[in-house]
């Protein structure tokens, strides 16, 4: 089963506003992106066009292990606000 | 602006504990929670041990939402396409109170709120906290999407990220080798098939380890508990040993073979996914947070890193329910005596060392590095298991004798300096 059909089972309340934003600029400098592989619910991705790492925040499961393997600090990173993101019914 | 005595951030076990304790007192707490409500952003393996918090606590279980009493202990290690299983049960087990419990965080956790409630309690959901208020270099209050909270003294009860302790200046960023990431499915299943597939009486549930080839030469495991009408099944992977692993997978395809595992498929067939999660557990070497308090602050549970991994054990929320009882019980004599500096707060920690808290912490300190080592997971259930496979394993030729295989195979992988070493690390357990 591939992570967005598991996703599909979540409750998520998602917010307009991004809650991990990716600095490009800093980002561009990595060459691991590590990002790609760490995250369970498998949001990041490269972009075709531009070649810049993307990220579909809306699927967040809140672990937190892209803002821990993030090499350079690319990631401007927070919890969604309040009553937003994941709500686990059985944690 | 009015101040309150006490202001929890995130209610989870320590933060709740913390609150509870604190309301019982009739001391000011206010607990914020960013999710829905209490649990609803929390995630367990997982198996909760009762017994080192019957002391503290012994009025909470009897009506807690517990899941299965864990009377069954199965290990399994695998190698590639093979794999021994060993289980292990106890009448003790099932003495009365239960020794462990499985449990899901979401209910639990919400009930424990209404429990902080009941005693006076505010528990305040949907609110995140973003920042910590400093004065003068000592934490006077939080910052709620946008509101001031003034208090006396902060409980950071953040999570294995906290956020919170590291703004204080407590520790720096999380690091790869501080931490490990869990990956869990929670699966449906009737409870007469998970106590028929288990072999449980109604009622009891089992724990299941797995480690070997599913995250081979990698720092992590899997692991299944039974909850009363779901499985929770998950990996944990350490993130300094996934980052290095070669070839480099991604963490959702490491947990999608080991799935596929016949060891494990035929465990979870026909179940249902209910919910897919993922959580930080605190793997900084049994080492937890060297100070966790400073001018206003205390730093409770996963936040202070207070996970302690043993191998055939892995522990988390008893220490995350004792320390916070430490910690309020150290905002309570703070509180007498008018002083919430770091000098009155050290008492916390002074709590945790003389508890089984830090003592256990400090008797498995070095269990991570014996655990850690590759050939854990990597060459050793490879080696065994090919060993067992030559043991049972009548072929068309004569057949050696069983201790000439097993000789033959000790020289070949287990004779030498550095597998001895390994076995001496293993007295670190």
């Amino acid at each position: 089963m591939d992570p967005a059909s598991k996703l599909s089972v979540d409750i998520f309340k998602n917010d307009e506003e991004a809650h991990i934003i990716i600095r490009q600029e800093i980002c561009r400098q990595c060459e691991l992106k590590p990002c790609l592989r760490i995250c369970p619910a498998g949001l990041y991705s490269i972009s075709e066009e531009s070649g810049e790492i993307l990220i579909e925040y809306t699927g967040c499961l809140e672990c937190g292990s892209c803002r821990v393997v993030c090499p350079c600090g690319a990631l401007a990173w927070s919890y969604p606000r309040g009553g937003f993101g994941v709500q686990y019914r059985y944690g | 602006m009015e101040r309150i005595d006490a202001v929890v951030v995130g209610g989870g076990l320590a933060g709740l504990t913390c609150a509870y304790c604190l309301a019982r007192e009739d001391i000011q707490v206010l607990v914020l929670e960013r999710g829905d409500h209490p649990g609803s952003k929390n995630v367990t393996g997982g198996r909760i041990y009762l017994r080192p918090l019957r002391p503290y606590l012994p009025e909470l279980w009897e009506a807690a939402p517990l899941e299965r009493a864990v009377t069954k202990e199965v290990i399994t290690m695998l190698g590639q396409g093979s794999s021994l299983t060993m289980q292990f049960t106890s009448d003790r087990f099932r003495e009365s109170p239960a020794h462990s419990y499985t449990i899901l965080r979401s209910r639990f956790d919400k009930w424990l709120g209404e429990r902080v409630v009941e005693k006076g309690g505010f528990v305040v959901p949907q609110r995140r906290v973003i920042d910590l208020m400093k004065d003068d270099g000592r934490i006077v209050g939080v910052v709620s999407d946008g509101e001031e909270i003034r208090a006396d003294v902060v409980i950071a009860a953040d999570g294995t990220l906290s956020l919170m302790a590291e703004q204080a200046g407590l520790r720096g960023p999380l690091a790869p080798c501080h931490a490990a990431v869990a990956l869990k499915e929670v699966i449906r299943l009737a409870p007469e098939v998970i106590e028929e597939r288990f072999g449980l009486n109604p009622g009891e549930g089992a724990a299941h380890l797995f480690f070997g080839a599913i995250t081979p030469g990698l720092f992590g495991g899997g692991f299944l508990y039974t909850n009363r009408e779901t499985l929770s099944l998950g990996l944990v992977l350490g993130i300094e040993s996934f980052l290095e692993s070669k070839p480099p997978l991604e963490t959702h395809r490491i947990f999608e073979a080991f799935k596929e595992r016949q060891e494990i498929a035929h465990l979870i067939k026909g179940g249902e996914l209910a919910e897919y999660s993922a959580h930080l557990i605190p793997e900084g070497g049994n080492k937890p947070l060297p100070k966790p308090y400073g001018d206003g602050i205390v730093v409770v549970g996963d936040a202070a890193g207070l996970a302690l991994n043993m191998g055939i054990t892995v522990r988390g929320m008893e220490f995350a329910i004792a320390s916070g009882y430490m910690a309020a019980q150290t905002v309570k004599k703070a509180k007498e005596r008018g002083d919430f500096s770091a000098s009155t707060l050290a008492l916390y920690q002074t709590l945790l060392k003389e508890s089984f808290v830090l003592k256990d912490m400090e008797t498995f300190r070095h269990s991570l590095e014996a655990l850690e080592n590759p050939r854990m997971t990597g060459l050793y259930p490879q080696w065994a298991c090919k060993i067992l496979e030559e043991i049972f394993w009548i072929g068309e030729g004569p057949k050696q004798r069983i201790s000439t295989t097993v000789w033959k195979g000790a020289r070949q992988g287990v004779l030498n300096l550095q597998a001895l070493k390994d076995l001496l690390m293993l007295r670190r357990i």
